[in-house]
């Protein structure tokens, strides 16, 4: 045909960009895995059993200081337990609340918010007024009143940072898919012929991904935290098992005689919950072709 | 020749928001007001009007984006004027659309070869690979293109995508709806040849939607003139052109920058 041969080359000149990972993805990235690492493999590279007490090395102090015995790397704490063991244990309870709820809550909250916001109508008006009505319930109230409910432990912790937390993503997520949904690709795709519920998933989705990825990192952040809150006030698992939010509410009442009983856990905590909200940032740039 | 569409006394109103009150249904503002034209087989018409005379609406009416409220239209002799989704799937691939702003009409996150694609394989087109090969050689585009996102691409490229799309479901209509309106001037002529050419090879009928005239001009054999939702003129586009029977037409033609402005219109050379 005529018109099939162009008469001009078009530059493409896109394929030779490239780009390299950012200090902040690294930096989250590597954070994170060194804590995996060591929350996987704590019976391993524990060097002492974090329950384990013993008062001759009661309030040890981490090891550039006077008084420390070796092997004892952060000190211990005020019942002769090593604080790096314990950390690392804490850090298991930490990393499978924030992986466990995070992914529900967002594939829950996700869920409900791209129905509401592509679809609209009646499910976006009983997706939408649930959503307010949940959200007039003051939130720490509200998960101490369901592990009252259910008894403290693991699982109570994760269900309640579920049923408290995915009126989060479902708003944001509603929002967006809002947007997406009045753009000419969503006409484009039904000109073509596409069912709804196709169009939803691989037109809207794909648009609206980069956000919830953003938003799961930083809900895992938040898990992090409120399991901490809950461990904090002894709402979490039993006692004995070392928690980030436990070591914290002990080294509080020491806090004068052994300050590293109280800061490790919390520089710990910081660390994690600033990695991964940082995390979700460096990822929204990868995954954005428009930024790439 | 036959009509490829007839459209009977059209009417189309739409809900207002603005004005919805706290409970209850929002208040309806009419659109078009009973619309009757046919389009014929090979046809190209141009819809011209002002903003909000009704022409985007009166092309996403035609295919079936919006359900008109009263009148009929037919397609090819079949009525689909309140055809569900459903009914409508197996016509689709007849009617295509090009749209207005190619970078909103292009998902930022599929590459241009699978946005070309989908539909193909929404209607279960063989040899899909070859069709997108051969849908970017029609548009003049490189293949490595598909391989591209559209916000690598320029406006003019990524209209051509949108064009590419639309001709390889090989349909019978396609509605271009202001598809040069958001170009510069050499892009514009570029994209107009391209669809000139395509329309004389394909054998296609198209509804060519824009408020410049002198692009109408161009590329149009007969011309609708849509003024508050109503049509002020349907004729021949050297008819309307030499002598404009209506004064919204005349008021139109009037606006245009013309080369030599001491000549009348039909006196303009090209």
């Amino acid at each position: 045909m005529p018109s099939s041969t162009p008469g001009f080359a078009m530059l493409d000149a896109r394929a030779m960009v490239k780009r390299r990972l950012g200090l902040r993805l690294w930096l989250s990235g590597g954070w994170l895995v060194v804590l995996v690492v060591a929350a996987t493999f704590a019976p391993w590279l524990a060097p002492h059993n974090p329950l384990e007490q013993d008062l001759f090395t009661s309030r040890l102090p981490p090891f550039w200081m006077a008084g420390a015995e070796p092997g004892y790397w952060l000190g211990t704490d005020s019942l002769g337990r090593d604080v790096l063991s314990r950390i690392m244990y804490g850090a298991r309870i930490a990393l499978v609340v924030a992986l466990i709820a995070g992914t529900a809550t967002a594939l829950i909250g996700a869920t409900l918010g791209l129905i509401a916001g592509y679809f609209r109508g009646w499910a976006d008006l009983v997706i939408s007024r649930l959503v307010d009505i949940w959200m007039a319930f003051p939130p720490v109230l509200f998960a101490i009143l369901l592990i009252a409910v259910m008894g403290p432990g693991l699982v109570s912790v994760i269900v309640a940072i579920i049923v408290i937390d995915w009126t989060r993503f479902a708003r944001v997520v509603r929002a967006e898919a809002m947007a997406q949904g009045a753009m000419d690709y969503v006409a484009s795709a039904q000109v073509a012929g596409q069912k709804r519920l196709g169009t939803m998933l691989t037109e809207i989705l794909p648009n609206v991904l980069p956000t919830i990825v953003v938003l799961l990192t930083l809900e895992m952040g938040i898990a992090v935290i409120v399991e901490a809150i809950l461990s904090f006030v002894n709402l979490s698992i039993s006692t004995d098992f070392p928690t980030w939010g436990g070591m914290i509410a002990e080294g509080r009442t020491s806090v004068h005689q052994a300050w590293w009983v109280l800061v490790f856990p919390l520089a710990t905590l910081f660390l994690t919950v600033l990695s991964f909200s940082q995390l979700g940032e460096g990822l929204k740039d990868r995954f954005d072709p428009v930024l790439r | 020749m036959t009509d490829l569409y007839t459209v009977t006394d059209m009417h189309l109103s739409l809900a207002d928001m603005v004005n919805k009150p706290l409970f209850g249904s929002a208040p309806r503002i009419d659109i078009l007001h009973g619309l009757s034209f046919s389009i014929k087989r090979g046809e190209v018409l141009g819809i011209v009007g002002g903003s909000g005379s009704g022409k985007s609406t009166l092309g996403r009416v035609l295919v079936r984006l919006l359900e008109p409220s009263r009148g009929q239209v037919l397609f090819d002799g079949q009525d689909i004027t309140h055809l569900n989704e459903d009914a409508l799937r197996p016509l689709r691939r007849r009617f295509q659309m090009i749209f207005q702003d190619p970078m909103s009409s292009l998902n930022p996150r599929r590459t241009v070869g699978s946005i070309i694609a989908a539909p193909l394989k929404l209607h279960g087109f063989d040899r899909i690979s070859v069709r997108v090969d051969q849908a970017l050689d029609h548009v003049g585009l490189p293949r490595s293109f598909r391989t591209r996102y559209p916000h690598e691409l320029s406006g003019g490229q990524r209209q051509r995508v949108g064009i590419a799309r639309a001709i390889a479901m090989e349909p019978e209509f396609i509605l271009a709806d202001e598809i040069v309106s958001g170009l510069d001037v050499s892009s514009q002529a570029q994209v107009l040849k391209l669809l000139a050419d395509l329309v004389a090879d394909l054998g296609l009928t198209l509804a060519f939607i824009s408020h410049d005239l002198s692009v109408i001009r161009r590329l149009c054999g007969t011309v609708m003139v849509l003024y508050q939702g109503r049509i002020v003129e349907h004729r021949a586009s050297d008819a309307l052109f030499a002598a404009p029977e209506a004064a919204y037409t005349r008021e139109l033609l009037g606006a245009i920058p013309l080369p030599d402005p001491d000549q009348p219109w039909g006196a303009q050379a090209g």
